[in-house]
């Protein structure tokens, strides 16, 4: 193939992403512009961009793996929850109070878990987020079990209050496009590059000098810290939090973003969790097959991009030159 | 001669199989030492266990002081750098981040790493050529470039290479080597480990013949005349 063909098979990958990006933006001002209930669902995948992001950086960038980081988010929220509707604090600082009880208890975790590797690692993690579930729900005077808490004020400071629908959308949407471009930062800063290092070869990583075991704590309370702002976030927007939130639903929801959208990319997350979220209600007209079309296509995503959707223009560019070969 | 590298009585196990026993070598200062012997003799833990990769017993001494044990971090701040087996590039990541990571303890010295970029990229000018491509998409010789390149971008005092000719073309083992060669020229101190022993003898200044985890015999190449002899070294 010319090189003229070669650069246009590089062009057409893009665009077929740079189609999918457009077709994403364009149901956002739809959504926000029209109203409706699709603003919650829109709400949703905000909150889920900024948790799935920051597990990107532990799992994607640095190459391990966990299934407990919904136990952060569950920290951050309850903390958010209670401090505002039991002792009147303003959601800003409970937030902040929040996050920082987040960050102590992932050093806390990590400093011993992170010596563990691949499915060691992975168990440890999950009894992580199975230990806050049950603390959620056994902890009634504090968490109300299973009946959780409501009217959790929304956020802001002092007499501004985000009340309306569409402005706490706004304001989800500007956070997780700060945590998403935070995360392109980390990924091209120094740190980014020992991250990507270790997950390729922890022992050639080492050898050009690299502190393997503290990178790999850093990316963890990193993670944390984004899903302890989803907490908090989730918490404020909705107005109500219960163990479910956060239970192993959410771990499973976030994996299926995370390859979706395409791990270990800085964009890819956020694409997953747009998807996978805006996903069922396509099918809402399908009634009862609603659940088993939605499968099926994330089944064919997974199948044809195993890279995840921004793996597109790769794929893309290989059949063209395949078909050209 | 200053010696560089002394290494006594290293000892290195995985689990309950001895996989070094009582090593001892040492290297000179500008010195190619070759590191011989067949598959599972104990070469590549040998590397390892310099560095601190897997744990030791026994004493590496390097530049006069001792290199801490199991701390690699350390042994590479002190100048010990590895090419390891297999390459060990960072395939997802350019060939100009693989060699920005080279200099990783350089930190920010934006000068004396544009001084090493260089220098790297002048040995190797196929590198430059290709710094913007994905590491994991060279081919097998560019990956052993960047590989050494990499390695060179630390600045290393002596440089540790295991079987860079695994898996390489003649021609392109030979352009390696060539490198190699240049570079000790230089003044580099390198302990070469390899399998094909009459590529290393080539180089070689002195070469330690390996056996089941030990030291079997120390070489000097210009007595080794044929291939027969070379035989008689391996079976004794």
């Amino acid at each position: 193939m010319n090189l003229r063909a070669s650069t246009w098979v590089e062009r057409s990958g893009n665009l077929a992403l740079l189609i999918l990006w457009g077709l994403a933006a364009a149901l956002v001002i739809y959504v926000f512009v029209g109203g409706g209930y699709l603003i919650s669902v829109l709400q949703f995948a905000a909150v889920y961009v900024v948790f799935v992001t920051g597990l990107n950086i532990f799992m994607g960038y640095a190459g391990q793996v966990s299934f407990g980081h919904n136990a952060f988010a569950a920290i951050s929220g309850y903390t958010s929850a209670v401090l505002t509707t039991k002792y009147g604090w303003e959601p800003l600082p409970a937030a902040a109070l929040g996050l920082a009880g987040v960050l102590a208890c992932a050093l806390i975790i990590g400093y011993p878990t992170l010596r563990l590797r691949g499915h060691y690692l992975a168990m440890a993690t999950l009894a992580i987020g199975l230990i806050a579930y049950d603390v959620a729900v056994e902890w009634g005077s504090v968490t109300q079990g299973y009946m959780g808490i409501s009217g959790i004020p929304p956020l802001g400071i002092g007499r501004w209050t985000v009340v309306s629908d569409r402005a706490v959308l706004l304001l989800l949407i500007v956070i997780a496009a700060l945590g998403v471009l935070a995360s392109a930062a980390i990924r091209r800063s120094r740190l980014g590059r020992a991250l990507v290092a270790i997950d390729g070869s922890e022992n050639a990583a080492r050898a050009l000098g690299i502190d393997v075991a503290r990178y790999k704590l850093v990316a963890f309370l990193i993670s944390a810290f984004y899903a302890g702002v989803a907490g908090s976030l989730f918490v404020h927007a909705v107005g109500f939090v219960s163990p479910e939130v956060f239970g192993l639903h959410m771990v499973v929801l976030a994996f299926t973003m995370l390859y979706v959208g395409g791990i270990g990319t800085f964009a890819g997350p956020a694409l997953g969790a747009l998807i996978v979220t805006l996903l069922p209600e396509t099918f809402r007209t399908f009634n009862e097959y609603q659940d088993l079309a939605y499968g099926g296509v994330l089944i064919l995503i997974l199948i044809y991009a195993p890279g995840g959707l921004t793996s597109l223009p790769h794929i893309w560019s290989s059949m063209r030159r395949k078909e050209g070969a | 001669m200053t010696r560089v590298l002394e290494v006594e009585g290293l000892s290195a196990r995985y689990g309950h199989v001895e996989a070094l026993r009582l090593v001892d070598l040492h290297v000179d200062d500008g010195e190619l030492v070759a590191v011989l012997g067949p598959n599972g003799a104990g070469k590549s833990t040998l590397m390892r266990a310099l560095l601190g990769l897997v744990p030791t017993e026994g004493r590496v001494r390097f530049c006069g002081a001792d290199v801490p044990r199991r701390n690699p971090v350390a042994a590479a701040a002190c100048g010990l750098v590895l090419v390891p087996e297999g390459r060990g590039i960072f395939g997802p990541m350019t060939v100009a981040e693989n060699l920005e990571l080279g200099a990783y303890l350089l930190k920010r010295d934006r000068m004396e790493f544009a001084r090493r970029h260089e220098r790297v990229l002048a040995l190797f000018p196929r590198l430059k050529e290709r710094l913007l491509q994905i590491a994991g998409s060279l081919s097998g010789g560019e990956q052993q470039m960047l590989a050494i390149g990499r390695a060179l971008m630390a600045e290393p005092k002596i440089l540790l290479l295991d079987e860079p000719s695994l898996g390489l073309a003649p021609r392109v083992t030979e352009e390696i080597l060539e490198k190699l060669g240049e570079l000790n020229h230089n003044g580099l101190p390198i302990i070469l480990v390899e399998q094909k022993a009459p590529l290393a003898l080539k180089l070689a200044r002195r070469a330690y013949l390996m056996s089941v985890g030990c030291i079997a015999a120390e070489i000097d190449p210009r007595t080794v005349k044929s291939h027969d002899e070379l035989a008689r070294f391996y079976l004794g």
